[in-house]
């Protein structure tokens, strides 16, 4: 008999099995159930987590190097006491940086605070308020929903123009357009030439509450020694380390750096956020799959349990088989198959179950049951019944066909 | 539980021609089961040896074992034991499948064959379906449907009615004129005499092996 058909008696004898005990099958395959549900939601929930993080920081861009005094990540005190020492970044620095960078698309310095903003009688309070310039548009990833961005003009001349946030827009101009509105920032007047598209958050913030400026309006009104921060969008992704490594060199030589001195400026880029986020993911993921294999563990010893049952009360079926002529391997086969189907039955159940729960789980996190984790589920159930099927399916096999006939 | 080894059979010398129809007699402990069980090869003798249809089968292992059981051996018994959850069709097919013969095939061998007993209009009965000879007639189709060298009853008629008893009897006579090879394991001497040939057993040893009038 080749394994094509004894897989496929195999299948059917043990459908017939599971249905002569329905009940007892169903009961079961709980452990199962329980163990796929929790697998499915965690794989779900991790998925969803990263997605929602990729998406949060994608606005930070990939091709994109800033340039800060102080890193975004500052591991020891020694380090921040040292980052304190770094002198600020000045828009001179800027203009050199600009004429000697060779791998850069963009550069765009910025400036920030918060403020509060008014039109008429309505108000939004703690607006972050950003002074850059036209190339702004380019390195940060918005985009513009309504009119335009700072011109070149509105950035070299400082012209008292304004690009608001979608949150901003609404709070102020509930109804019609901001366009064309004078709005005040900080007590002074700025026209509003254009609204971004919706954003979204990050960590919780939101990032549609602002307002982006000139920059030369800014240090005239609001800050006149600031800290600059530079966003460098490079030509190629492929080529950002390069690019940074240019950067890096460049900066060096505007800030007149010794060979032997340390950056007294830092790098900074989005994969040091997905770093540091695979890390936390990796912790819970690891804490996830323990939980998991818990409970998968306890279903799989039931299952082992209940196919020692089956085995016992069947000891005569398989003393027949036997007789007639069926080998070891067929039997063993007979009754991994089983188990399996038990398990494939308690995962598809598991699926079942866990599918409305993902689309529960959709409202808080932006989760969706991929055909990877529905894969990995199947395969798992599967691991786990051959896994505990394996013990008795090999106590029958080696039963010795003269005892098991006798056994009433 | 003594340390003394204890062999059910001591001693046994037996040949078996083609086409005979041998009945083994013995009062229970006389060696006959033991006897039944090397003959079915359903086990192995501890020392001796047994040859059938020019196969040596005292060294061989489980598997080759299962195989010879599957070709050579139909197995009638006194319980039937048949697969409670399957229907004639299918406890008929059962040694087919094992023989890896097609779907089609064994389908068409097991018809025929359950209709040479008498129950073709009872293919599709399960086995809590049918009565104690309808039973064993299906045990008896499942026996021959892989044209076995040998047909091996374990008290065939042991839970049977003396009438139902009477008709599988006839059965085996009528598969004894066609050629076919029966050994019945019986305590019983009614059943005993259909055979032509009565091997007595007792304490192990043969105590006699005779032609009958039959």
């Amino acid at each position: 008999m080749n394994f094509f058909t004894e897989l496929r008696e195999g299948l059917s004898i043990s459908w017939g099995a599971i249905r002569a005990n329905k009940l007892r099958s169903i009961l079961t395959t709980l452990g199962i159930v329980i163990g796929i549900v929790t697998v499915t939601l965690m794989g779900t929930a991790i998925e969803g987590l990263n997605g929602a993080f990729l998406r949060s920081i994608s606005f930070i861009g990939a091709d994109v190097l800033y340039v800060d005094r102080m890193s975004w990540f500052i591991s020891s005190e020694k380090e921040w006491i040292e980052s304190l020492k770094h002198p600020g970044i000045s828009l001179g620095q800027v203009d050199q940086l600009e004429k000697q960078l060779t791998l850069a698309s963009a550069i765009a310095p910025s400036a920030s605070t918060q403020l509060q903003v008014k039109y008429d009688k309505r108000h939004a309070n703690n607006v972050q308020i950003i002074g850059t310039t036209e190339q702004f548009l380019a390195t940060s990833g918005v985009s513009i929903m309504e009119g335009h961005f700072l011109s070149e003009l509105d950035s070299d001349n400082g012209r008292q123009v304004c690009v608001i946030g979608s949150q901003v827009a609404t709070n102020l101009f509930p109804r019609g357009s901001a366009l064309g509105q004078k709005i005040s920032i900080g007590q002074r007047p700025f026209v509003v030439v254009g609204v971004l598209d919706k954003q979204g958050t990050f960590f919780g913030n939101s990032l549609d509450n602002e307002a982006i400026i000139p920059l030369t309006q800014y240090l005239a009104a609001f800050d006149h020694s600031p800290d600059l921060e530079i966003r460098v969008k490079v030509k190629n992704l492929a080529d950002i380390e390069n690019a940074r490594e240019e950067l890096d060199a460049t900066m060096r030589r505007i800030r007149h750096l010794a060979p032997e001195d340390l950056d007294d400026f830092s790098i900074n880029q989005q994969d040091q956020f997905i770093t540091l986020f695979h890390r936390v993911a990796g912790t819970i993921a690891l804490i996830g799959v323990f939980i998991t294999g818990l409970s998968l563990f306890v279903g799989g010893i039931g299952i082992m349990n209940i196919m020692f049952v089956s085995v016992a009360e069947r000891t005569r079926e398989i003393g027949i088989r036997k007789a007639i002529g069926a080998k070891r391997r067929t039997i063993l086969l007979q009754f991994l198959i089983e188990a399996a189907s038990i398990c494939l039955i308690g995962g598809l159940i598991g699926l079942g179950i866990a599918w409305p729960l993902t689309l529960l789980v959709q409202k808080v996190l932006p989760a969706t049951m991929s055909p990877l984790i529905v894969g990995i589920s199947l395969l798992v159930s599967l691991v786990t019944g051959l896994i505990s099927g394996i013990f008795p399916a090999w106590r029958a096999a080696r039963m010795n066909p003269v005892d098991a006939l006798r056994n009433e | 539980m003594g340390a003394e080894t204890v062999h059910a059979l001591r001693e046994v010398s037996l040949e078996i021609q083609r086409g005979e129809y041998v009945a083994i007699m013995g009062p229970s402990g006389s060696g006959k089961s033991t006897l039944m069980n090397l003959l079915g090869c359903l086990d192995t003798p501890t020392s001796g040896s047994y040859e059938l249809n020019g196969t040596h089968v005292s060294e061989m292992d489980d598997n080759q074992l299962a195989e010879i059981r599957n070709r050579e051996i139909g197995f009638v018994f006194q319980t039937f034991n048949l697969l409670p959850r399957s229907d004639a069709l299918r406890n008929v097919e059962l040694p087919l499948i094992y023989a890896g013969v097609s779907a089609a095939e064994r389908r068409q061998i097991a018809l025929e064959t359950l209709s040479s007993v008498g129950l073709g209009d009872r293919i599709h009965h399960k086995p809590t379906e049918m009565s104690g000879g309808q039973r064993q007639r299906v045990a008896v189709a499942r026996a021959l449907s892989n044209k076995p060298s040998i047909l091996l009853a374990d008290e065939p008629t042991g839970n049977l009615d003396s009438k139902t008893g009477a008709e599988i009897l006839a059965l085996f006579n009528e598969l004894s004129k066609k050629g076919h090879t029966i050994i019945v394991v019986t305590h019983e001497e009614a059943v005993a005499r259909h055979a032509r040939r009565i091997i007595r057993l007792l304490d192990g040893l043969i105590a006699s092996d005779e032609k009958t009038g039959a």
